[in-house]
């Protein structure tokens, strides 16, 4: 047990001294059997006093100290470095937080802010006390990385990846690359169209040494963790022979000629493609590709062009790679039949079907044999559901819907925009595609949520009602030519990935980072790193921000060659355990087994695999396990410390 | 029944999410009884029954598990998990003729500071007026 403690009580300036007599605070700290000095101090992070806690540790031989300031999420490594500095185990520092949860909670009631403030210091004194030194867990790592999901966010982080040293492994499910990016025409605000972006990335990826890219690949199974994962990859068959020298013709009639009609998901199903296909001319990779869940093999392509193999199997891969980046992006949301006359009314389209609409058209805008004038957009289907699970805003669909109203009204002038909206969200610059909206002479309509857009056909008619209330709740109605659902975004379907990463997931079902802001791209799952819009909708500049973040995120975790972990992890004691199971079946994470110890059966928890989450303690009808920094003696002797 | 002016409560809180929410209440100044003291684990699935028996057994009125809830980082049955360890303490402490009504938990995001500060300033009355004050 320590017993040369040091106890630093920070003033913070002001924000904890004006509330907190912090001269009482040191006084009781002082009483404390194992405490050998405790001082006061006007900013403990400053650069003077760490190191004079530093000079402390060395003159006066601590064993432990205790800072007693403001949150430990601020300088938790602050004073850990000051530790290791002095020569002390970083593991025998415990901060207090006095400030976020004493002074300024409390600011209303000084005495009692102090009291508390006493209590808590002493309750950190007595888990210093008990405090273990510790090492940091140091593991090999290997300078390589997964990037799952080659979308825009996916293929620049890669590339950024490979610039800084670090060996990518590109995998994409499709068998092209660009994700949602090559969906979308024209892009605000560079006016470039998106398959243009996806080209120029995909040129970069294919010539860098460093990336190797997986196309129609799923990841199958993982092994090991942090530093060292094993992925399986099962690819699967393109039926195109890998040395294809590509005659456009050939192909085109190859596809001319297949029998089978699917529904083109690139174009959102408005139209069919064949079950060889190729989504638009430019696509990369260069080959078109057979849909082995549609294709009948009737071997007509086959028969007509030498480059086709019907016969290729799935191959599996092997892969080892020290961090794993998810970049697998989102799905629109597909609106259940019936809302807003969604496949019930036959012209009510989602956004991105009509955004692949106007690509398609020619020089009039026509859908369903019908010349469209009319436009009705209506906004928030999907998202910031008063009754459905989506109670999130998307973001990126009130500027997507009003930059496709603009760029539809550029093409076809005649055409009418009316926006029934919730309220436009055209956040920063993307104000300024409201403002060209409104001066080009879009009608905006505004409801709240009790009272939404109403959807009707009337004899031939599709008549869309709202009542304003930018006209004192009038209700006003559109005789509409087309409506289109302004859809949000959910997250793609991932359950298998989901369930072999152990990946979490947040309420709004997108991956969970560890904290938004603190930690905004990394997973409790060490190692593993989220990007994009799979994390949360996001626009595409925000995606490739999110990415590049990501990917800085991997390079300093795997680049070394090192990867240091927190040593909080559970511990079985031998004698107690009596191998019930009750503990492997609470942890998520697989890290508990049973073994056998001078022939009995014990757990063992695999230190690469536990994550310290604690899941498997109050399990334990024996209580034969511990967590590392939360032992039984530290918790009680805390809580012990408090009410006294 | 002793009567005690101002009741005792014993926080767990979580690292990642609802330490933050507590913190954030303290930012923004929102007050809660000076009684209420706060000790963080990593999940609060990982609470022991016996932690919180001790407490009770040491002199706090009243123990509040901030829970994770759905935004756990660490397990999506998060919540399932940590209303076993109340249920299971519950009926502990039935046995040992304390009070169930004394343990609480809900569920506390990352922002959730009102509502922390909401849960705290209830628990505290309910508990003052339990001890007959």
């Amino acid at each position: 047990m320590k017993n040369k403690i040091g106890v630093y009580v920070c003033m913070c300036g002001s924000n904890i001294s004006d509330y907190v007599d912090v001269e009482k605070v040191k006084a009781e700290a002082e009483k404390i059997g194992g405490v050998l000095l405790s001082k006061t101090t006007m900013f403990a992070c400053a650069d003077s006093t760490q190191q004079e806690i530093a000079n402390d540790i060395k003159d006066q031989e601590l064993d432990a100290i205790v800072v007693a300031s403001c949150s430990p999420k601020l300088h938790l490594h602050t004073f850990r470095n000051v530790a290791i500095r002095a020569g002390l185990n970083p593991y025998n520092y415990v901060q207090v937080n006095i400030r976020e949860q004493g002074s300024w909670a409390h600011s209303d009631n000084p005495a009692q802010a102090t009291e508390k403030a006493i209590k808590l210091v002493q309750a950190g004194i007595e888990r210093v006390k008990h405090s273990k030194e510790l090492s940091t867990v140091k593991i090999p790592s290997e300078n390589s990385v997964a990037v799952v999901g080659a979308g825009i966010a996916g293929m620049r982080s890669a590339l950024e990846l490979a610039e800084m040293g670090t060996e990518v492994h590109l995998i994409e499910r499709e068998h092209f690359v660009g994700g949602r990016t090559s969906q979308w025409n024209v892009l605000f605000t560079t006016n470039e169209t998106g398959q243009e972006v996806i080209s120029r990335l995909y040129n970069q990826i294919i010539s860098h040494p460093k990336i190797t890219l997986y196309t129609g690949t799923n990841i199958i199974s993982k092994k090991g963790s942090v530093g060292d994962f094993n992925l399986t990859l099962k690819v699967n068959p393109r039926y195109i022979k890998p040395e294809c020298k590509l005659d456009k013709k050939k192909f085109q009639e190859a596809i001319d000629l297949c029998p089978i009609e699917v529904d083109d998901k690139f174009n959102f199903n408005i139209t069919k493609r064949k079950a060889i296909y190729k989504n638009y001319d430019s696509e990369f990779p260069e080959m078109p590709a057979i849909d082995y869940e549609a294709c009948n093999k009737c071997g007509e392509c086959a028969k007509l062009c030498d480059e086709i193999d019907l016969n290729q199997q799935p191959e599996e891969k092997l892969i080892n790679v020290g961090s794993v980046l998810l970049s697998t992006g989102f799905n629109p949301y597909e609106p259940p039949k019936g809302e807003f006359g969604y496949e019930d009314i036959d012209n009510v389209i989602t956004l991105q079907q009509f955004k692949r609409l106007i690509e398609l058209n020619g020089g009039k805008l026509i859908y369903n044999n019908k010349e469209i004038k009319n436009i009705a957009y209506i906004y928030c289907v999907g998202s910031r559901q008063v009754d459905g699970e989506n109670k999130y805003c998307s973001r990126y669909c009130c500027t997507s819907a009003i930059h496709t109203a603009i760029l539809v009204k550029e093409k076809y002038p005649n055409i009418n925009n009316f926006h029934f909206n919730r309220g436009i969200r055209t956040y920063g610059k993307q104000e300024v595609l409201y403002n060209k909206a409104s001066e080009q002479g879009d009608i905006f309509l505004q409801s709240f949520e009790d009272a939404p857009t109403q959807v009707e056909k009337v004899g031939n008619e599709t008549i869309v009602k709202i009542k304003d209330i930018l006209t004192a709740n009038e209700e006003l109605e559109v005789s509409a030519d087309l409506v289109v659902l302004v859809t949000g975004m959910v997250p793609r379907e991932n359950a298998d990935l989901v369930n072999i990463l152990k990946v979490p997931i947040g309420r709004d079902k997108f991956f969970n980072e560890i904290h938004p802001k603190l930690r905004p791209v990394e997973t409790v799952i060490d190692g593993v790193l989220i990007s994009g819009a799979c994390q949360a909708p996001l626009n595409i500049t925000e995606s490739v921000k999110s990415s590049l973040s990501a990917a800085s995120k991997v390079n300093s975790l795997v680049s070394s060659g090192e990867i240091e972990l927190e040593p909080t992890m559970a511990v079985v004691h031998n004698d107690k355990c009596t191998w019930c199971d009750k503990c492997t079946n609470a942890c998520p994470y697989d890290a508990i087994s049973v073994t056998k110890v001078n022939d009995k059966e014990v757990a063992l928890v695999a230190k690469s695999l536990c994550k310290g989450c604690g899941m498997c303690l109050p399990v334990c009808p024996e209580n034969a396990i511990d967590l590392i920094g939360y032992t039984d003696i530290e918790m009680e002797s805390m809580i012990e410390a408090l009410i006294d | 029944m002793e009567k005690l002016d101002n009741p005792k409560i014993l926080v767990f809180s979580t690292e990642k999410i609802s330490d933050p929410a507590i913190d954030m209440a303290g930012l923004l100044k929102k007050h809660y009884p000076a009684t209420v003291y706060t000790v963080n684990v990593p999940c609060s699935s990982a609470v022991k029954p016996k932690w919180i028996l001790h407490a009770f057994d040491k002199g706090f009125d009243g123990v509040f598990i901030a829970a994770d809830g759905t935004d756990c980082s660490y397990s999506d049955t998060c919540s399932e998990k940590t209303s076993e360890i109340v249920k299971t303490t519950h009926e502990i402490m039935r046995e040992k003729n304390i009070d169930p009504a004394r343990l609480k938990m809900a569920a506390i995001c990352s922002v959730c500071a009102e509502a922390f500060v909401k849960h705290m300033k209830s628990f505290h009355s309910h508990l003052l007026e339990a001890k007959g004050n």
